[in-house]
């Protein structure tokens, strides 16, 4: 019998029912709906499942759903700036060219986005390091680290005014 | 448009990703994103023999199942499939016999995934196993173990292609050299897995296959011979596509098995593949062993090719054919070759069948050739650039094939890489350990062929303006992911003077859209290029027709320019676009246009004759410096210096992104990746944790360029760039870590203890 829990995804809770051994990625898909993130592999190895939960960067398939009850999950759907547009992020990765099919985007950002908040001023090598878990087989990213380093510059110049 | 110059305000710009927003937003949905009423899920019952007679299945168990409703075999798929209906070997569920580990033997739908997956493991088989072979040269030298009856000795292909007289050419000759050579079987490795949901309307009897697929009309072709339905109660639609490379062109079993459970349940079905049944079902570069022996007069010139060449093809037929002769027409370019014997053999072995891989043909060609031009400019004293540029061709040129290059800047490229990558000044020179090397090749803008014979139009726009969408494109182009819808609304937009967000596109629908050859063997922007443009002409002659009278012009005098329709010589006589539109439209009526293109027909006079000839040529050549660890066998990539010729770059940062793409796959192909079976013909690594694609810290930063040119054949100067990029790349490091060791590597993939076993280490 599947007992219903409650996660907090993106600022919202939501009741679902599970069982023990349901993924996160399943459960945010499927029973809340956010498609947003995306299977590539469901074993860990592509990262394109990325979410954030309480600020670290976590594997959405493979992470019990169950467990992460209490925890504040945000999936690529919480990534817009207040007036609902392209957050600086998103903006760069439209304009340098670092989105191509697209379907590893959503993971990717989120990487980015663990990384900009840990490391404000990265390095084109810490960049590489910070999003070296993300497969890509379009962009060959040269382009996501060129993306992620304009959005770094423009996270700068608007902390400062 | 009879311009003789003419300067681009959309296309030649850097233009982000149309759909760019909604993709960071993760908005998009691809196909595993989709829901519809009723839906229920799918799940495919895998082989676990390699080769074996299916001697009874036992789905009693399954169906009995609560919430499975349907469970399917292969007598419910009894007819064989494959790209081009020639030749076809593969059921969607196996009939009578397993040929390859993972090949889908049954089927079933039930409410949930769970219930379909525990349904699967109730399904029961029983198996005769039969000895099975994995090593195509063994598989060729004998048929006691016969893995198709109608294919003796497993050869599935086995044809010659003669041109002029190679023996004579080599007696001729001043230095004559042979070398064998390997390259290995990879996998397209899309991000996103292979999914379909299948919709059978029990009431009329038609079906729409919602699939990540390339190539839409042929699936729909495919499905009515395979379905014994109408082609016109089938309805193929591809969402957005989360990579294919080649291989989503071949419908998958699990998009046909989908179709017949739909049918059966009433029910929309999806099916969705893990990644490990991706890899199971390969379709990637078939692996190639070929005996390469080239002729030279003293001063370089080439003489001779004389090429053996044989593929493995895993189980079953699929693209084969269309590979093998696309090898032996690419061994002609892009050096002049007078006298080419080439004699092609491709195997059946009990693998996972091996398919289209992006540059299709292209490596298993250039390998051989940029390596042996290596070897032979050592030996002639000469550089290994210079071998190259005296032998390269140029625009006009007619291969000994009938294949006409009829334009090139192919030199352009050699000349940038001398330049900039200082390969003269390094290659021999640099200490041990580390090495440059260079390589260049080329690629076709789309074949001469229709994927089934036919003599319609490979690619038709139609264009519908009006005040209520605008203007509105409708083509059967398939964007994969490379930027296609893009271009074509920034083709669009530059003809009728807009900007992109002003046209609507409809692509990828074979209900909605015109038919297209699909997306393949780079042909979009070019062919549907020339579609577009003569859509757009049409229609813009209707409207000028329409108000030059009125403004007293001359209907070809007057262009569509930002938003306006005005005179080419007087900016003061002008109309603005909408206007012209809606007085159209009450005085003439609607207002649609339509354009096609068809390349120029090859003559075909030989074995396979239609594969190869292309209406334009890409070219490209590149240089690496490499720094080998002795110790290790790792290498790492020092410099990367890349020079294409693509004609007009119509969309520069998707140019670029198609180059870095194209070089990170063939980084992967070189030093990473490689498709393997255990000796008991098991796959060991479908997986992405043992079969690694190039991650972010992979990649070199590249210095890359596109030379200047512009083909005044296609519809706006530019062609193909998708593929050439990637095939010169294998052969490049070939060569680069020859010279790093000093040692010559004639096989793929370049593994540490590949290296290290070169240098006697282990």
């Amino acid at each position: 019998m599947k007992q219903v829990i409650e996660l907090n995804v993106n600022g919202m809770n939501y009741e679902v029912a599970v069982d023990p051994q349901d993924l996160l990625i399943d459960v945010i898909r499927e029973s809340i709906g956010l498609t947003g993130t995306k299977k590539g592999c469901g074993e860990g190895d592509c990262c394109s499942c990325s979410v954030i939960i309480d600020g670290d960067l976590v594997l959405s398939c493979i992470t019990l759903a169950i467990a992460c009850q209490g925890k504040k999950i945000l999936t690529i759907e919480s990534i817009e700036e207040k007036d609902g547009k392209l957050d600086p992020i998103q903006q760069a990765y439209v304009e340098k060219g670092a989105v191509q099919c697209g379907f590893c985007t959503p993971g990717m950002i989120m990487a980015t986005k663990a990384l900009l908040d840990e490391n404000p001023n990265p390095t084109r090598d810490e960049i590489k390091r910070g999003l070296s878990g993300n497969l890509c087989r379009c962009t060959g990213y040269i382009k996501i680290a060129d993306a992620v380093e304009h959005a770094a510059e423009q996270l700068q110049k608007r902390s400062e005014n | 448009m009879s311009e003789i110059t003419k300067e681009f305000s959309v296309l030649g710009k850097s233009i982000p990703r149309v759909n760019g927003a909604d993709k960071v937003r993760g908005k998009i949905q691809f196909a595993e994103d989709l829901s519809f009423p009723g839906m229920v899920y799918g799940k495919l019952k895998l082989a676990d023999v390699v080769h074996a007679k299916i001697i009874k299945i036992d789905t009693s168990k399954a169906e009995a199942l609560p919430g499975v409703l349907a469970v399917i075999t292969g007598k419910d798929t009894p007819k064989a499939y494959n790209i081009m209906h020639y030749q076809a070997t593969e059921h969607p569920l196996a009939n009578g016999k397993v040929r390859y580990y993972g090949e889908p033997v049954a089927a079933v739908a039930a409410i949930n995934k769970k219930i379909a997956t525990h349904a699967v493991t109730l399904i029961e088989v029983e198996y005769e196993e039969l000895p099975f072979i994995i090593d195509p040269l063994k598989s060729l030298a004998q048929d006691e173990i016969r893995i198709h009856e109608e294919f003796k000795n497993n050869l599935h292909l086995d044809d010659v292609q003669s041109f002029g007289d190679v023996e004579k050419a080599f007696n001729d000759s001043h230095l004559v050299l042979e070398e064998n050579y390997y390259t290995n079987g990879v996998h397209n490795a899309f991000i996103e897995n292979h999914c379909a949901i299948a919709d059978f309307n029990l009431e009329n009897g038609k079906l729409i296959l919602h699939t990540n697929i390339q190539l839409p009309n042929n699936t729909q072709r495919i499905l009515s011979d395979v379905l014994d339905m109408e082609l016109s109660q089938i309805r193929v639609k591809a969402p957005f596509i989360g990579g294919a490379f080649g291989g989503k062109t071949e419908p998958t079993p699990l998009s046909i098995v989908a179709c017949v459970l739909s049918k059966k349940t009433g029910r929309p079905v999806k099916i969705a593949s893990t990644r490990k049944e991706t890899f199971y079902i390969n379709k990637g570069r078939h692996p190639s062993y070929v005996k390469l022996k080239m002729g030279f007069k003293e001063d370089g010139t080439i003489t001779a090719a004389d090429v053996d060449y044989i593929i493995d093809g895993g189980a079953h037929s699929s693209w084969g054919m269309i590979i093998m002769w696309f090898s032996a027409a690419l061994m002609h370019l892009p050096y002049k070759i007078p006298n080419i014997y080439f004699h092609g053999r491709r195997v059946f072995t009990n693998r996972p069948s091996f398919g289209a891989q992006r540059g299709v043909g292209g490596v298993q060609a250039r390998v051989p050739v940029e390596c042996l031009l290596d070897a032979a400019a050592q030996k002639l004293g000469k550089s290994a650039i210079e071998l190259r540029m005296q032998n390269a061709v140029e625009s006009g040129y007619q291969t000994k094939a009938a294949t006409q290059v009829r334009h090139s800047e192919f030199k352009k490229c050699l000349e940038a890489i001398r330049e900039k990558s200082g390969f003269d000044q390094k290659h021999g020179k640099l200490p041990m350990g580390r090495g440059i090397g260079v390589a260049a090749g080329h690629y076709s803008t789309g074949g001469a062929y229709l994927l089934f014979n036919s003599f319609r139009p490979h690619s038709t726009a139609n264009i519908k303006v009006d005040p209520e969408a605008g203007i509105t494109v409708f083509t059967g182009i398939t964007d994969i992911g490379q930027g296609a819808r893009t271009v074509v609304k920034q083709m669009a937009a530059e003809m009728f003077g807009v900007t992109v967000n002003d046209v609507n596109l409809f692509c990828q629908d074979t209900m909605m859209c015109p038919f297209d050859n699909g997306t393949y063997d780079s042909r979009v922007t070019y062919g549907v290029g020339h579609a577009v443009k003569n859509a757009c002409l049409a229609a813009i002659e209707k409207l000028t027709d329409f108000v030059a009278a009125g403004m007293r012009l001359a209907p070809h005098h007057m262009i569509c320019k930002n938003g306006q329709i005005v005179s080419k010589f007087n900016p003061k006589k002008t109309i603005p676009f909408k206007k012209a539109v809606e007085m159209y439209l009450s005085s003439v009526g609607s207002l649609y246009a339509t354009g096609e293109y068809t390349p120029p027909q090859p003559s075909a006079k030989y074995p396979g004759g239609l594969i190869g000839p292309s209406p334009a040529f890409g070219f490209s050549a590149q240089a690496v410096e490499v720094d080998v660890d002795m110790d290790t066998g790792h290498v790492k990539i020092v410099n990367y210096w890349e020079a294409g010729d693509c004609g007009k770059v119509l969309n520069p940062m998707s140019v670029e992104g198609q180059v870095e793409g194209g070089i990170s796959m063939g980084i992967g192909q070189c030093l990473f990746e490689d498709v393997a079976v255990s000796e008991n013909g098991i796959p060991l690594n479908p997986n992405f944790h043992e079969y690694c694609i190039p991650g972010i810290m992979d990649m070199p930063e590249i210095d890359g360029e596109c030379v200047e040119s512009y083909d005044p054949t296609s519809a706006f100067g530019s062609k193909e760039i998708g593929e050439g990029p990637l095939v010169v790349v294998p052969p490049v490091f070939l060569n680069a870590v020859s010279d790093a060791i000093g040692v010559r590597m004639t096989k793929l993939p370049l593994k540490p203890e590949t290296i290290l076993k070169a240098l006697g280490k282990i």
